[in-house]
């Protein structure tokens, strides 16, 4: 039998999510440049979409089941999933870099005695070695790291990775019933947050900073966001002095984040900001100072007035997606 | 109780990170270190349970490294901790090694609760907290906004994608502690005084073979400065269409 590398899946309220896929997708890829047997791997209780991973390469997936794993328990998850890595002689394991996916995989990888490397942007096979690349200080500079432990645990920046679609699309769902898992520690309740999207998974964020002058002038910022699907992100600065909430903060005491279009409005770029947006793949910058230094990693700026800006630029957008 | 806070001592997050000659580690010259930013909430919040258990409560500030980790612990002596201790090592451990030797002292201090910042802001692993109470086999809630001690039982709430999750748990336990989850002290002239006085204490650290090794550090692909549209609302018709037709993001 070869040696497993299992895809860890991640569910919430009985869906997967996107970055499982990409997952699914990465430790296809590296199963061939390995030589190794792919698995899908999902802890949870009645999950609706597991099918969706067979196109993606997985001809397998192992589904931990337990009424309990309903909602999330650090315990009972890395219980279940290590004792059924050990089962199958797995050597690598890949996962979301997500909320779940942090708490996870350190766990999972002093059970099996192994290393893990966290937020991967690159893992490629050289010369026989999965090699990862991850941001370090926020993103102010890269690494190439390499684990000298038998197994090996890595995770993946959400949004990164590519999820290819693969011609095979059947798999095989083992269920595996977990009776009496590990409970000690235990998620027992969910609060949502009022905005409707998060910094850390959205494709689209548009960020308001100092320029904005007050907290009520956000309004301009969040119809920006609605118009074009977006989340809203904050500068450390208006963050401090109370303007928004922390969960909204972009930067190095924030979310790193790499969306595919981020719009900076009345951000001037403190270092601590730009290493955490500059990896985004456009960005826009609206600010009145034209020596800014976010105008030094945007793409496309505009050096004038967000007030008189915004309201633009959103009426603008809905024309174009209506 | 005993109470441990861990902190580590890393470069100001202002610092312009220039690479080493050797590219794998940064160039530290001239770079200013601190303590961990997150680190000031564990601090905090370690402070804060002691003072709500009372008696005879202890906090320990324990640190991982070479002698200048000394700063930050003295930073959180001044704050109000009770203890500090250095567990020595010049070489660059990596989080295991690190969260290896934590959990050799944290056990044979016989510390029921360890706080942590949520993560270290050089390398950004975020795991070393986790890490720790898998090898002391502690109950563990990482990245918490709220905290409650009710006798042995442990209510926090963490921040995930969305929202918070409300963890229930027991100790012994590992916090690892988040922005928002309190407003750490300013260490008043008393406490810095009194710091400058208390001796920490030096202990090899616990011996371990990093896991991950570095083979290359380097600076991100620089980005070419891009085009100033214009400089009022008149410029918002081309954006848009570049948006949508080069950038192909809308």
């Amino acid at each position: 039998m070869a040696n497993k590398i299992l895809a860890i899946l991640e569910q919430r309220e009985g869906l997967l999510k996107k970055v499982s896929f990409e997952a699914a997708s990465v430790a296809s890829v590296l199963a061939k440049d390995l030589n190794l047997e792919v698995e899908a791997v999902v802890a949870g209780s009645e999950i609706k979409n597991l099918n969706e991973i067979s196109k993606y390469g997985i001809k397998k997936i192992v589904h931990l089941k337990s009424s309990d794993f309903e909602n999330y328990t650090s315990s009972g998850y890395t219980e279940a999933i290590s004792n059924y890595a050990k089962e199958v002689n797995a050597v690598c394991l890949i996962m979301g870099n997500t909320a779940l996916g942090n708490d996870l995989a350190p766990r999972l990888a002093v059970k099996l005695n192994s290393g893990c490397v966290m937020d991967s942007i690159n893992l490629q096979v050289e010369t026989g070695e999965i090699i990862a690349t991850r941001p370090v200080y926020a993103g102010k500079a890269l690494v190439k790291v390499k684990l000298s432990s038998g197994i090996k645990v890595y995770t993946i920046r959400p949004n990164v990775f590519k999820a290819v679609l693969s011609e095979n699309s059947d798999a095989v769902i083992e269920v595996k019933e977990i009776s009496s898992p590990n409970l000690r520690s235990r998620v027992v309740s969910f609060k949502k947050s009022e905005g409707k999207l998060d910094v850390a998974e959205a494709d689209i964020i548009v960020s308001g900073g100092r320029g904005m002058k007050g907290p009520e002038n956000f309004n301009l910022i969040e119809s920006l966001a609605d118009s074009l699907g977006a989340a809203v992100g904050a500068s450390r600065a208006v963050v401090d002095a109370g303007w928004r909430p922390h969960r909204e903060q972009v930067g190095q005491t924030g979310k790193t984040v790499s969306p595919s279009l981020y719009v900076a409005c009345g951000i001037s770029g403190a270092i601590q900001h730009l290493a955490g947006m500059s990896s985004s793949k456009y960005i826009v910058a609206i600010n009145k100072d034209k020596d800014a230094p976010i105008f030094s990693v945007a793409d496309y700026g505009i050096a004038g007035d967000v007030f008189e800006i915004l309201p633009a630029l959103t009426e603008e957008i809905k024309k174009i997606r209506s | 109780m005993k109470i441990a806070v861990c902190v580590s001592h890393v470069p100001d997050t202002a610092t312009r990170i220039k690479i080493g000659a050797d590219r794998k580690t940064i160039d530290s010259a001239g770079v200013t270190y601190i303590i961990n930013p997150y680190d000031e909430f564990a601090v905090e919040e370690a402070l804060k349970t002691k003072e709500k258990l009372g008696g005879d409560s202890l906090v320990y500030a324990i640190s991982v490294g070479g002698d200048a980790n000394k700063e930050s612990i003295r930073k959180a002596l001044a704050m109000g901790v009770d203890e500090g201790i250095l567990l020595k090592d010049d070489t660059q451990r990596d989080s295991f090694g690190i969260a290896h030797a934590l959990a050799a002292e944290i056990k044979s201090l016989g510390c029921e609760i360890a706080f942590f910042g949520k993560q270290s802001v050089d390398f950004d692993n975020s795991i070393t907290g986790q890490v720790t109470a898998e090898l002391l086999d502690y109950n563990c809630v990482p990245v918490v906004v709220d905290f409650k001690l009710e006798g042995s039982k442990i209510i926090a709430e963490r921040e995930i994608e969305g929202g918070r999750e409300v963890v229930e748990t027991e100790l012994p336990a590992v916090i690892t502690t988040q922005k928002g989850l309190n407003e750490p002290r300013y260490a008043s002239l008393k406490g810095i005084m009194a710091s400058k006085k208390k001796v920490i204490a030096e202990k090899p650290a616990a011996q371990f073979s990093n896991y991950s090794e570095i083979i290359d550090m380097n600076l991100p692909p620089s980005k070419q400065p891009g085009r100033i549209l214009g400089t009022d609302s008149s410029a918002v018709a081309e954006l848009v269409k570049l948006l949508h037709e080069e950038a192909k993001v809308i």
